[in-house]
């Protein structure tokens, strides 16, 4: 067959596309090289939505900004995505040189219309932040500023993208690309084959090469690393809002946020990698991260850090989101360069693609029974001991705890195996459930998960990996090795 | 809501050995709640022989151990809530669980919290580098080995030299794998001597002391790990890296007790053992509620936390029967060399009271001193002291007959 739409990436910016495409009578096929969706600079990050003042004005960052965070909010309400309206703060530590750059930072929000920003004293942000560090001098308070969980933002929307007839072909890392007749022909490296109208590419750090390879590498992208580190819930209450330390060329500086499920996170780190593929934490990036989010708030207890991880940009070298029809290919849509803001942007961004789309020459007939949400996976841990107890009575499933440190049922584990997009593996599951992300990271529920994993998908233990491809958790049953 | 004299969460050898002495001491509406499908806990994965020297006379695997207590729950017809998590304790003892069959609540008299011990993960030592496949505790490749039948990795190298670590090093070796190395970061072992020789020595597998690993290597599976020496501030030496190829890194890297629940409940914590604050029977801060095993302290043995567990059951029952629910007398402290002394407090002092301790380095040729500010209560000499074997002291009632301050236990090398 031959889609209407193939999208390159399932990421955010593809996952969300997809769920915008899906409403419409169209034949659409995500294509992802990896075992689960969100897999690159979607599964590893800040988590924020940002109000909007940050991006130069008259960018197309800025426009999707401003656009983009209400957009955001209500898609992740209709999706079930955890979410939280916290308000961020940048935070000046007395010179003259950050007081003047918060200055035009307001500026900037006024002109981009971000809405309800404030210039604060260090002792006003104090009172709306008590653990606030007492050098902070002056505060650029940002209300409409949220958190979300960027991996379930990704999960659900592909999921609902899913439920509306949309496919996935996970595995499938695209090689060659040819165009002949109008029609787009997607080579995989395992060679699959897949052929479609129009090709939107959103795949990332990535994102360059496969331009490349139908001819329109107008543009590049360096992937630059950001180290975090997570700290347990008895840390969590630490911050209310998201803390930044006032910009600089390399970011937005190390942050200070909680997060949608009351841990703690600080960081990123931004340093130049060779590949986008980087996962590796380093000393020097972890005591960076320590030290700079000290500085913001010093009573922060980093014997509480439960686990740490690097997530990568894919920084563009235009210095804004690329988003265009190509001027050589016709019905090749370039998605690239999409960094921060573009988690905020998501459902913004793919709006204006399907504005390009349209103008392309594709066809939107409503879908009549199209279906924005999606079944809200933490309704379960989120009910009170009467409400569960009615709930285990007709589904015993959720009665047994499998993951103790987050108290995640088996019923929440299955449904996580059953429900588009399935998780095939245990750091699918993991997103999905946080069973595993606890505490005691896996160590008691591991091997509960990986025998539920091979018993719905009916593969033997020995199959059941981490994160797909040759990542097997174990290597044979004992005497057979 | 359910209404019982005492509710023990947790049925591994704490919380069996508490109930069947409660039994025995007269109560006999003892409930035991646990989340495993069969009593028994962590003993059930640990199917080396070693346990039971001290407390029943006999050496036996730990599912044995487990079976004898198992056995005298049975007899006793005490009843037992399996697949049944408790979610929570309130300081007025309602108990609150999940199992298949819905919510439980059930209004205890007494509560004996014993709940275990997690290990370490990688996470909380923030080693850096990758995160592939092949990277277990020690405890969970324990179960996938032991209960489950798989094997998880044909090359390995053991981080931290905890007791776990050790038994596993020899239980990888049995099944065909190959051990390269333990790395401990410690100038010692934090395990028992007998499994150095027996798990270690034995096979001639290198123990690696002042050593740690610095980066993980590999993308899907791990293809490797750096290990350094490290200096006397625990910092990496650059010149001592060395990259060791394997498929598998365990982490034996401690034990901290599971008190989610506990400090849910409001009760106070030791920042030293990681558990409850403690009286000599074992009740916690909050009264009517007690802590026994490794949810109060990490044992070396599971001898012991039996031992710790039939003073809480005691204590629970004599609480019940308002008995020994004395004012909060006489306050322990740990003085020289010693890193913590239990119980931290003294309720009753008409019968022996047993204080226990670790050291905070390998010492030879001590002696401990008992004392407050005025006078020396008593005093042991010992040969050795290491932190991986806990001391016991015991006190009796005349040493303590007229002492109403702290009590101190210092540490002197002869």
């Amino acid at each position: 067959m031959i889609y209407d739409v193939l999208i390159i990436g399932a990421g955010v910016t593809g996952g969300m596309l997809a769920r915008e495409l899906s409403k419409y009578e169209l034949n659409v096929c995500i294509l992802e090289k990896e075992n689960d969706v969100a897999m690159g600079a979607s599964r590893a990050n800040s988590g924020i939505i940002h109000g909007g003042y940050d991006p130069v004005p008259g960018t197309l960052k800025a426009k999707l900004n401003t656009e983009g965070v209400e957009l955001l909010f209500a898609a992740a309400a209709e999706l079930n995505v955890p979410h939280r309206r916290n308000g961020s703060m940048v935070c000046a530590f007395g010179t003259e040189e950050e007081h003047a750059l918060l200055e035009s930072l307001f500026q900037r929000g006024l002109e981009n219309k971000t809405p309800g920003l404030q210039l604060l004293s260090g002792d006003e942000a104090r009172k709306l932040e008590p653990n606030l560090s007492p050098l902070v001098s002056k505060v650029l308070y940002v209300p409409n500023a949220g958190i979300v969980g960027p991996y379930e933002l990704t999960i659900a929307a592909v999921g609902n993208a899913m439920d509306n007839g949309v496919s996935l072909m996970r595995n499938f890392e695209v090689i060659r690309i040819s165009h002949e007749d109008g029609i787009f022909t997607v080579i995989s490296s395992s060679g699959g084959q897949v052929q479609g109208t129009y090709l939107v590419n959103c795949a990332g750090g990535y994102a360059d090469r496969i331009a490349q390879m139908v001819g329109d590498g107008f543009y590049s992208i360096t992937p630059r690393a950001g180290e975090y580190m997570l700290l347990d819930k008895a840390e969590g209450e630490r911050v209310r809002h998201t803390l930044f330390q006032c910009p600089t060329k390399e970011g937005k500086g190390i942050l200070v946020t909680p997060t949608t499920h009351g841990n703690l996170l600080v960081g990123p780190t931004a340093t130049r990698v060779d590949t986008p593929e980087s996962r590796d934490t380093t000393p020097e990036g972890l005591a960076q991260v320590e030290s700079l989010a000290a500085k913001s708030v010093p009573s922060v207890n980093f014997r509480q850090v439960i686990t740490s991880f690097t997530g990568v940009r894919a920084t563009g070298s235009t210095g804004d989101f690329v988003l265009e029809a190509s001027k050589t290919v016709p019905g090749f849509i370039h998605a690239g360069a999409i960094e921060s803001p573009g988690l905020t942007c998501c459902v913004s961004i793919a709006k204006y693609l399907l504005e390009i789309l349209a103008d392309a020459g594709l066809v939107l007939n409503g879908k009549k029974n199209w279906n924005g949400t999606r079944a809200d996976f933490y309704a379960f841990a989120n009910m009170n001991d009467t409400e569960k107890d009615a709930f285990i009575r007709h589904n015993p499933d959720y009665g047994k705890i499998v993951c103790r440190c987050e108290m995640v049922s088996e019923g929440e584990i299955l449904a996580a195996i059953r429900t588009n997009p399935p998780a095939l593996d245990m750091d699918a599951v993991k997103r999905r459930t946080r069973s595993g992300m606890g505490r005691c990271q896996g160590g008691f529920c591991g091997p509960y998960v990986m025998e539920l994993i091979s018993r719905e998908l009916g593969i033997p233990m020995e199959n059941v990996t981490k994160s797909g491809g040759k990542s097997e958790m174990l290597v044979g049953r004992i005497g057979e090795v | 809501m359910e209404i019982h004299d005492i509710v023990i969460v947790g049925g591994g050898p704490a919380g069996m050995a508490a109930a069947v002495v409660a039994y025995d001491a007269g109560c006999s509406d003892v409930v035991i709640l646990d989340r495993e499908p069969r009593l028994g806990g962590i003993l059930m994965q640990c199917i080396h022989n070693g346990f039971g020297l001290h407390k029943l006379g006999k050496e036996l695997t730990g599912p044995e151990y487990a079976d004898v207590y198992a056995r005298q729950i049975e007899k006793r017809g005490i009843r037992i809530y399996t697949e049944t998590m408790v979610t929570s304790v309130s300081p007025d003892k309602v108990v609150t669980a999940q199992s298949r069959s819905g919510i439980l609540k059930i209004q205890a008299k007494a509560v004996i919290l014993a709940m275990g011990c997690r290990e370490r993960s990688r996470g909380a030592l923030n080693i850096c580098g990758a995160r592939p496949a092949g990277i277990y505790s020690a405890g969970t490749a324990q179960k996938l080995v032991n209960c489950m039948g798989f094997q998880v990795g044909k090359r390995v190298v053991i981080l931290g030299s905890g007791d776990i670590g050790l038994i596993m090093a020899r239980r990888m070796s049995y099944e065909g794998a190959i051990v390269e190395a333990v790395c401990e970061v410690m100038p010692y072992s934090g395990g028992l001597t007998r499994n150095i020789v027996q798990c270690l020595d034995d096979f001639g597998i290198p123990l690696y002391l002042s050593t740690t690993v610095v980066q993980i290597h590999g993308d899907k599976r791990l293809e490797g790990v750096t290990i350094a020496q490290v200096d006397a501030q625990r910092k990496p030496i650059e010149s001592t890296k060395r990259y060791i190829p394997c498929d598998t890194l365990l982490l034996s890297v401690g034990l901290i007790p599971e008190n989610e629940l506990t400090r849910a409940a409001g009760i106070p914590i030791d920042p030293i053992t990681n558990g409850a604050i403690v009286d000599e029977s074992c009740q916690t801060m909050l009264p009517g509620i007690f802590a026994c095993g490794n949810v109060l302290q990490v044992h070396d043995l599971v001898d012991y936390v039996s031992a710790e567990a039939e003073r809480a059951g005691i204590g629970a029952v004599r609480y019940i029967n308002s008995f020994g629910s004395g004012n909060l007398g006489i306050e322990t402290k740990a003085g020289n060399g010693v890193r913590y002394v239990l119980p931290q407090k003294i309720r009753n002092v008409s019968e022996n009271v047993e204080l226990f301790l670790r050291v905070t380095r390998p010492f030879s040729q001590v002696k401990f001193t008992v004392s407050d500010e005025t006078k020396v209560l008593t005093s042991v000499k010992r040969l050795k002291a290491a932190p991986g074997e806990m001391e016991k002291i015991t006190l009796k009632p005349e040493m303590l007959r007229d002492i109403t301050g702290p009590i101190t236990v210092n540490l002197e090398v002869l």
